[in-house]
């Protein structure tokens, strides 16, 4: 097989800066390292265990590959390209909103239409961008950061896509048909009630959060047994890379956090499709309830957002900044804290609705003490540059970026969480930035910091620098100046949600400069579209560790092959590569001619059984079909329901069914 | 002349602050805008700090070429400057904290007795307005605007007749939700004569961007005054044209909806018109009351307000004008 | 990138019963969801009772007692044998645990039919008011994982007489009786909280 350029040996300096990292040798290499190249050209595993690996994982062809194949490279790469147009349709609808208010009593947009668009907004980018998105990146690096071959559950991944991208084409082609939610991404009932709500927009929400938390759940479970259970030899807790630590805490939330909203979501639509009564005052129901089981679901949902931000950052940092991070144990221990913290801050969203004042207090004091394990984090992180050696390739510009703009946010944050200065700031221009410098400063950065980053390994290229700091700078004054100016809008007075205001209020100016801000926003966004294009076509030929960075997932080729790694990494430091920089220790030993993965013990990471991990199969997709079935024909009659559990109790089954003789025919391993 | 001179105070009005929390004119408000100073300060203080440490770190010994890595680190000063910045942010949140719970303590306590009493009702996309204090003959019912007497506790109660709204008056007060089911209250001290606006801040439907309430604070004489007045019965028809309009009123169906005490018109579902030409706007702060914006609101309600309960009705020019005459005439 | 071999994980067993099991640890993770889910609805269903002055609603009776009861009993039963058949998947004897799955889907089939008699002594509906509501809830969630599991089993079961058993689907029997559990255990609150809160709050 060709094989990539090789990384430097140790001592060697790296190609200059600002030119895109050929990753070749430079021709001052010596006969010795001449000679180490050739050492590691030696393929580790003989020629025909090699091949029956490379036949045992691959993919049939075509069309039919693509529905069947379980690897979960394949499975993430498609999550991240179908979030990200969402994120780029989203997106679209807050420029159409911009226009809209860029001057007052605009009639650009009516007010049935806005109501639509700002609830898609932030409906997509909420449940079909933030949170698939994170989740693609941790499932695509989970497995090669441990050293497995695969995640957990391959088929479940394989489901779970296919059901988010149902769940996301439900709303949209809603919205095309004119029979898209337009109650924000929230649905406060009773507007989003029967009776203020007629026809099927709400379902069309309600039904679309079934199925992205159903995938989302399925990740979690999938990533959460994947790290517990699948981590090299050696990996203790104590040793995981601080990304993984993030997934770990984030699974755990995000099993607790959504079966909430899935309650929630589901009991609106048994009122509007049943005839219940869980949220009707008049027959003993309860707006409130709607509020706490969404808001319990919520609020851990903005730092299941958050934290994967913070994963970007902390594999960034320490690999530009040239050291292990600062504070490694405070550091989990932040993640962990934020983790648990976040549950019980939930009714900071609900301090307008007269519950009791006593009690308010208390989530004031839990939602700023939030606000001490963020603290800490981002002194570690600046610390770690501090006492490094930085160097600013793009990824790392976006991990300054990230600080700059996230603790603006964090800050107004604490703000907010005091519950008089809220009952001003609630529900006005300010929370509009309030949240928006956290998501996109939490989030969205280090996202883009993690594209900069991650795109040698996943795609064989590496991006353009220069496009790469032209696209971060523009991105940081475009962002700023699109929400800095909503702060002082909230101050002034401008309530969220209106497709319009009054002239004469002073809130002109400001919101010119906030359209003006989306306008470069959007040109910073093309310009990375157009990056990843000319880079995928023409960028330079990414080696293994262009980066030279220290975790398991850099030890194989870019992009790596469907198996991952030959050989099962062994690990006895937090810094794999940067340990062994000249060979890395591995376990032979799993089958060649069957697919196999390693189970080692959860904290010690002792090997101890292997197991067979599932052969490509149709059955995933075909059980989303019939979930599919169930969940869109539900919006439309209670019977589909019914009716629709049948086949999807087939899909099921053969799913599970294991591929075996039958009795009497001695059993071949599956 | 007239409609130039109430253009030019309402955008004057807004120039000066009339929505906001940064210009309060009542005790509530006055309160909260000490949690802003004090969390302005302390946070920028804290911002200050935290980019003061990256610029340092990131300027200190930046590289243009990657240097070998280290995996060999003493970091024991890095983590005592981590105690202490832990520490620092625990004091912080602490008075943060201490004084966002006192405010919140004394704003939660107010003498009931002395209270001037108002029952507040949301509805898509408009507030009734309802005195409540003293018997049945000294309780009256308007619509979109509240007088409150200086120096004195109104104690507002906060309903909805059909979803989610929330009662907003930024420089009197923060903001309070109206829920079915639930009957909020809010207490609002205004010490500062003037007019403010209030907007609903619950999103509510098609027009919630139009449901705005005007709140003039006046002297306890003036407030009397007003208040007497709106105890009144509607003029009665002034002249034919007057009497025509009247008639349109009730002919065409408004009455079915609106109210006008003395004036045959009991319908509930919509503001009360008793005193109509005596409120500032119309259409819950969405136009400035004059005769051209009720003769637009009365043609066309959905041009203006694309959603709202009120249909579009037919009549004529002349029935028009007539409308609009009698209507003006509701001082 | 150049390794060196340190260690042969070719000895290693090729199957693994619960803790050490991968699959066991995703039931577990789905298990945890679903008891968040039950969790939630017990708190609904205690937030509604508190909004209200009387549970429930009047002039409602609570639910009829008996076919609650008779569930309940055949539920204990059940979870007997349901344990001891897991103990006998780890022995991976293929008679005894063909003979316990035919067990358990009868006893299952039991259960199913006593939770039809319950779904029809509500005394009220899922449409009259919240309280309706929050109790049909409550019966509901916990006769979708009934009737899921049951389906499961039966599944199980028909693979199993079919087929000759490997160490895997032991295995499965295994995790398939931790499932059955949670059915189990998941219906004492619930049971609690449909038949007796009505009565004692």
């Amino acid at each position: 097989m060709s094989r990539p350029p090789k990384k430097p040996t140790p001592g060697r300096k790296k190609p200059a800066a600002r030119k895109p990292a050929t990753a070749k040798a430079t021709s001052a290499e010596t006969d010795e390292a001449k000679t180490a190249s050739a050492a590691i050209a030696k393929p580790v595993l003989e020629p025909a265990a090699l091949e029956e690996l490379k036949e045992t994982w691959k993919d049939a062809p075509g069309l039919w590959g693509w529905l069947t194949t379980v690897d979960h490279k394949r499975i993430a790469r498609r999550y991240i390209v179908t979030a990200f147009i969402f994120f780029l349709l989203a997106g679209l609808a807050a420029v159409a909103m911009r226009l809209q208010l860029s001057r007052p009593e605009n009639d650009l947009i009516s007010p049935a239409r806005y109501n639509e668009i700002f609830t898609m907004h932030g409906t997509t980018m909420m449940f079909i961008f933030a949170v698939p998105i994170l989740e693609a990146v941790a499932i695509y690096l989970v497995p090669l950061m441990v050293g497995a071959r695969a995640l957990a559950f391959p088929r479940l991944n394989a489901f779970s896509y296919f059901v988010y991208l149902a769940g996301a084409l439900l709303l949209w082609v809603g919205f095309i048909l004119n029979i898209g939610p337009d109650v924000g991404w929230f649905a406060y009932t009773p507007l989003s009630g029967p009776e203020y709500s007629p026809g099927h927009r709400t379902d069309v929400w309600a039904q679309m959060i079934t199925f992205t938390e159903i995938a989302a759940l399925s990740v979690a479970v999938n990533i959460a047994c994947t790290i517990l259970r699948m981590r090299a030899p050696g990996m203790t807790l104590s040793r995981m890379p601080l990304f993984v630590w993030v997934h770990l805490v984030v699974s755990i939330m995000t099993i607790l956090a959504l079966p909430a909203v899935m309650l929630a979501s589901s009991l609106l639509m048994s009122d509007r499709l049943l005839g219940t009564h869980f949220y009707n005052a008049a027959e003993g129901g309860s707006h409130l309830l709607y509020q706490h089981l969404f808001w319990f679901f919520g609020h851990p949902e903005v730092y299941i957002i958050f934290l994967p931000g913070v994963a970007f950052v902390s594999m960034i940092v320490p690999t530009f900044a040239r050291r292990p991070i600062v504070g490694y144990i405070p550091m989990v221990l932040s993640q962990a804290a934020i983790g648990f913290l976040s549950f019980g801050l939930w009714v900071h969203h609900m301090f307008a609705t007269g519950l009791p004042r006593l009690g308010d207090s208390f989530y004031t004091a839990a939602s700023m003490a939030i606000a001490l394990p963020s603290g800490v984090q981002i002194f570690c992180w600046i610390a770690t540059i501090w006492s490094g050696r930085p160097v600013f390739r793009t990824p790392l510009l976006w991990a300054v970026g990230f600080v700059i703009t996230f603790v603006i946010g964090g800050l107004t944050g604490v703000m907010v969480a005091s519950v008089p200065l809220d009952l001003q700031l609630h529900d006005t221009y300010f929370v509009v930035a309030h949240f928006h410098y956290v998501l996109i400063g939490g989030a969205v950065f280090p996202l883009f910091g993690a594209f900069a980053y991650w795109f040698p390994k996943f795609t064989g290229r590496m991006l353009s620098e220069r496009l790469g700091a032209w696209q971060f700078w523009l991105f940081f004054i475009g962002f700023n100046v699109a929400f800095f100016p909503m702060h002082i809008l909230g101050l002034l007075g401008m309530p969220r949600r209106v497709y319009t205001y009054p002239s004469g209020m002073g809130w002109e100016p400001y919101n010119q400069i906030a359209t003006l801000g989306g306008v470069i926003l959007f040109l910073s966004i093309s310009l990375f579209i157009f990056n990843v294009f000319k880079s995928l076509s023409s960028g330079a030929k990414a080696d293994d560790n262009p980066w030279d960075a220290s975790t398991l997932e850099w030890s194989t080729p870019s992009p790596p092959p469907p198996y991952n790694f030959h050989h099962t990494p062994v690990v006895d430091s937090r810094e794999p590569l940067w340990e062994h920089r000249e060979d890395l220790p591995v376990m032979e030993g799993l089958a060649t001619k069957k697919r196999e993965v390693l189970v080692t013990s959860a904290s010690e990471a002792h090997p101890d059984n292997r197991q067979s991990s599932p052969d490509p199969s149709i059955w995933p997709f075909i059980s989303a079909l019939a979930v599919s079935g169930v969940l869109i024909g539900t919006i439309f009659s209670e019977w589909a329901f019914v009716w629709g559990l049948i086949p999807l109790t087939f899909a099921l089954s053969a799913w599970f069914w294991p591929k075996r003789p039958r009795a009497g025919k001695s059993g071949e391993p599956h | 002349m007239k409609r130039a001179a109430l253009l030019m105070a309402l955008a004057l009005g807004a120039c000066s602050g009339m929505q906001t929390p940064l210009a309060p004119a009542a005790d509530q408000a006055e309160q909260i805008r000490s949690i802003w100073d004090v969390m302005l300060w302390v946070t920028s203080f804290f911002y200050l700090l935290v980019i003061g440490f990256l610029a340092w770190a990131v300027w200190r010994r930046r590289r243009k070429e990657t240097a070998p890595p280290r995996t060999q680190v003493h970091d024991q000063g890095l983590e005592r400057t981590l105690a202490i910045w832990a520490g620092m942010i625990v004091a912080g949140l602490t008075l943060l904290i201490s004084w966002s719970f006192l405010v919140d303590r004394s704003l939660a306590s107010t003498q009931d007795d002395q209270a001037l009493h108002i029952t507040v009702t949301g509805a898509q996309w408009w507030w009734r307005v309802e005195y409540t204090d003293g018997t049945p003959d000294k309780q009256f019912e308007t619509a979109n605007e509240i007088h409150l007497p200086v120096g004195e506790t109104a104690r507002i109660k906060l309903m909805t007749s059909d979803v989610i709204h929330s009662f907003w008056v930024p420089n009197l007060s923060g903001k309070m939700d109206m829920i079915p089911g639930r009957e909020n209250v809010i207490d609002i001290t205004p010490r500062k004569i003037g007019v403010y606006r209030g907007q609903c801040a619950e999103f509510c439907g098609f027009q919630h961007a139009h449901m705005a309430l005007t709140v003039v604070v006046e002297s306890r004489e003036d407030f009397n005054r007003w208040r007497n007045h709106q105890l009144t019965p509607a003029a009665p028809p002034a002249s034919p044209k007057h009497a025509l309009g009247k008639a349109v009123f009730k002919a065409k169906a408004c009455s079915l909806c609106h109210e006008i005490t003395g004036a045959d018109a009991g319908g509930r579902t919509a503001p009360n018109l008793t005193h109509l030409a005596s409120r500032r706007t119309i259409a819950a702060g969405t136009l400035p009351m004059n005769r051209g914006s009720l003769a637009g609101w009365i043609s066309d309600p959905q041009a203006i307000k694309p959603g709202a309960k009120m249909p579009n009705v037919p009549m004529s020019a002349a029935e028009s004008d007539a409308l609009v005459t009698y209507l003006e005439s509701l001082k | 990138m150049k390794t060196r071999v340190v260690g042969d994980v070719s000895s290693l067993p090729d199957h693994a019963f619960g803790l050490k099991s991968l699959l066991w640890w995703g039931l577990l993770g789905f298990m945890v969801i679903e008891a968040m889910a039950f969790i939630l609805a017990g708190g609904a269903y205690l937030y509604i009772r508190g909004q209200n002055p009387a549970w429930p609603f009047p002039p409602d009776a609570p639910p009829a007692l008996t076919a609650g009861i008779v569930t309940t009993v055949l539920f204990v039963i059940s979870e007997v044998v349901n344990r001891w058949l897991a103990k006998m998947a780890k022995t991976m004897n293929e008679q005894i645990v063909r003979l316990g799955v035919t067990l358990m889907i009868g006893i299952g089939f039991a259960i199913v039919v006593s939770r039809i008699f319950e779904l029809a002594s509500m005394n009220t509906r899922w449409d009259v008011n919240a309280y309706g509501s929050v109790t049909w809830l409550l019966l509901f969630l916990h006769t979708l994982h009934l009737l899921t599991d049951w389906v499961d089993t039966a599944v199980l079961g028909s693979w199993l007489y079919t087929h000759k058993i490997e160490p895997t689907q032991f295995t499965e029997v295994y995790d398939n009786c931790g499932y059955w559990s949670f059915v189990f255990w998941s219906w004492l609150p619930m049971w609690g909280l449909i038949y007796f809160a009505p009565r004692l709050m």
